[in-house]
């Protein structure tokens, strides 16, 4: 090979070394017969598939191995950032890791019973991947499947903010099916366990400009004050808005158009995203999900009754 | 750098911008250019990645050209640009997470991207590495500046947008434009690059295709890939 004797004034000691390598001799000499071969004899044809695949696997591999640790500090960076942000705690510049230590506190939750699960490092517990995993999830019955998840983990992590030992927002995870993508997000609840704060969605693949409006701060806005559940005592119930059967269900959706806040029952509603007919529903029925009987309503009646969650 | 930048290679740099674009002239990569363009900024990071896979490709294709057995061809030149879009994924993972979270599978469809395929077998196959790799950068700005010009236009009519910051101010937040939601959704791509195409072609008349059919007058792309 002539380009070998270039390529040797660079690397010199190297090269000299490979050259009294026997191996390597012997690998130069088959590599000189392969590449003579006519280009479509079978021979050929493997070795080449053969090195390419091997090229190939090994810059993928490289890739993918030597980038992770960054791509998973940017993962967990953006998970805390979106629930300092629907915990409202986000500050331009700041650092955010200092900010989550010290203002938020994960909490596992069963979800059936609704107290607490001591045991489990919260910090680490990752509520996607047990919820891939068949020994820590269940499966969602078909009728119930309203937010089309199919599984659930059957622990939750979620995340409270403190201040002076009282609880001041509970933030959830939700997540479920839009139009073309799986919606994760956060609700942050006041300490009632009824009152939303605010919203956010940190992973979806919507439509950008409608369905993808969900990220919108002004959408988001709307949120505030609103509540999850049907209110006995609320003149809606007498109205027929809601019924015996709904209250204690989650009660909170999106409607089309603009919520009149004068009407009755308008604490319920949302603003539907306009053009997003598809995604809007599954907002609702993702945070209706999460909010029932099968989500976080057992957990959050316990936060509401004096009596406290159990730990 | 001379020898680099000769006439030849200025040629096939250059060429793809107008005279022989990727996308107004060989109708190539046309999926993508409907599917990133709602936004500038997805617009000018899927251009530069694109731009970058077609000339790595091509170049890493072409310096083993004489070697890739015609019965195995097709396939070579996916498992490279594969590896590629997989390396350039990862990276805009690691570098540019918020980007890389709006591209989402975008990126990945680099793969299926006639432009780079269509350079590949094209061009690579028949020219030396250093060519190849300036023609693929080449087509990757032409494909750019249609991209660009595109999302231009949806961004700004479609969501009062550029880059991200307000140009018009929507009726919504109290100001008086109305965006036009058609604008963000795909189908307005393909009238814009239409629009594009026709505009080019009146200018340099030499890019019409002949009329192949007197009744049926209507002119058949050259390919139209997805």
């Amino acid at each position: 090979m002539p380009s070998n004797k270039e390529s040797c004034k660079y690397l010199g000691k190297w090269c000299a070394a490979l050259d009294n390598n026997e191996q390597y001799q012997k690998f130069k000499v088959y590599r000189d017969k392969v590449l003579a071969l006519g280009n479509d004899s079978l021979e050929k044809t493997i070795a080449i598939a053969v090195s390419l695949c091997l090229v190939c696997a090994v810059l993928v591999s490289f890739a993918a191995v030597a980038l992770k640790p960054l791509q998973v500090g940017n993962k967990a960076a953006d998970m805390k950032k979106n629930i300092l942000d629907v915990a409202g705690l986000l500050e331009e510049g700041a650092d955010i890791n200092a900010a989550f230590s010290e203002k938020i506190e994960a909490k596992i939750v069963d979800l059936e019973t609704g107290d607490y699960v001591e045991g489990i490092n919260a910090d680490e517990y990752d509520q996607r991947k047990a919820a891939k995993d068949p020994a820590q999830s269940v499966a969602i019955p078909k009728d119930k499947d309203i937010a089309h998840i199919r599984v659930k983990a059957k622990y939750a992590k979620v995340f409270l903010v403190k201040e002076g030992g009282a609880i001041k927002s509970i933030i959830l995870p939700m997540h479920g099916y839009g139009l073309w993508s799986t919606l994760y997000g956060f609700l942050s609840l006041d300490a009632d366990g009824q009152t939303v704060q605010s919203i956010n969605f940190y992973d979806q693949a919507e439509t950008p400009g409608l369905g993808g409006e969900v990220v919108n701060p002004n959408w988001r806005a709307l949120w505030k004050g609103k509540k999850v559940y049907a209110e006995t005592d609320q003149p809606s119930l007498e109205k027929g808005l809601i019924t015996e059967a709904d209250i204690g269900e989650p009660a909170l959706s999106l409607i089309k158009g603009v919520v009149d806040n004068t009407k009755p029952g308008s604490q319920y509603q949302v603003d539907g995203l306009a053009g997003a007919t598809l995604t809007s529903t599954g907002v609702t029925n993702l945070v209706r999900y999460w909010m029932s009987n099968e989500g976080f309503a057992p957990y959050l009646k316990k936060v509401r009754t004096v009596k406290g969650v159990k730990s | 750098m001379s020898a680099i930048l000769n006439d030849e290679t200025k040629k096939v740099l250059t060429a793809p911008l107008v005279n022989d674009n990727p996308i107004t002239l060989q109708v190539l990569g046309i999926c993508s250019a409907l599917a990133v363009t709602s936004q500038m900024t997805t617009s000018l990071i899927m251009a530069l990645a694109l731009t970058l896979v077609t000339a790595f490709s091509s170049a890493a294709i072409s310096a083993i050209r004489n070697h890739i057995p015609s019965s195995i061809r097709i396939i070579v030149q996916m498992t490279i640009i594969a590896s590629l879009v997989i390396v350039v994924d990862q990276i805009l993972k690691a570098f540019a997470y918020e980007v890389s979270k709006q591209l989402s599978v975008f990126v990945g469809l680099i793969i299926t991207n006639c432009i780079v395929m269509g350079r590949a077998e094209g061009y690579a196959m028949k020219n030396p590495p250093l060519k190849s790799f300036m023609d693929g950068i080449g087509n990757g700005l032409g494909y750019s500046l249609i991209l660009i010009i595109v999302a231009f236009f949806r961004e700004t009519l479609g969501s009062g947008k550029l880059l991200g910051i307000e140009v018009f101010k929507l009726t919504k937040d109290g100001g008086w434009y109305d965006p036009n939601g058609l604008m963000l959704l795909p189908p307005s791509a393909f009238f814009i690059i239409g629009l594009i195409i026709w505009a080019v072609r009146e200018w340099k008349p030499n890019q019409a295709e002949k009329v192949e059919f007197k009744i049926m007058s209507i002119a058949h792309g050259e390919g139209g890939h997805h």
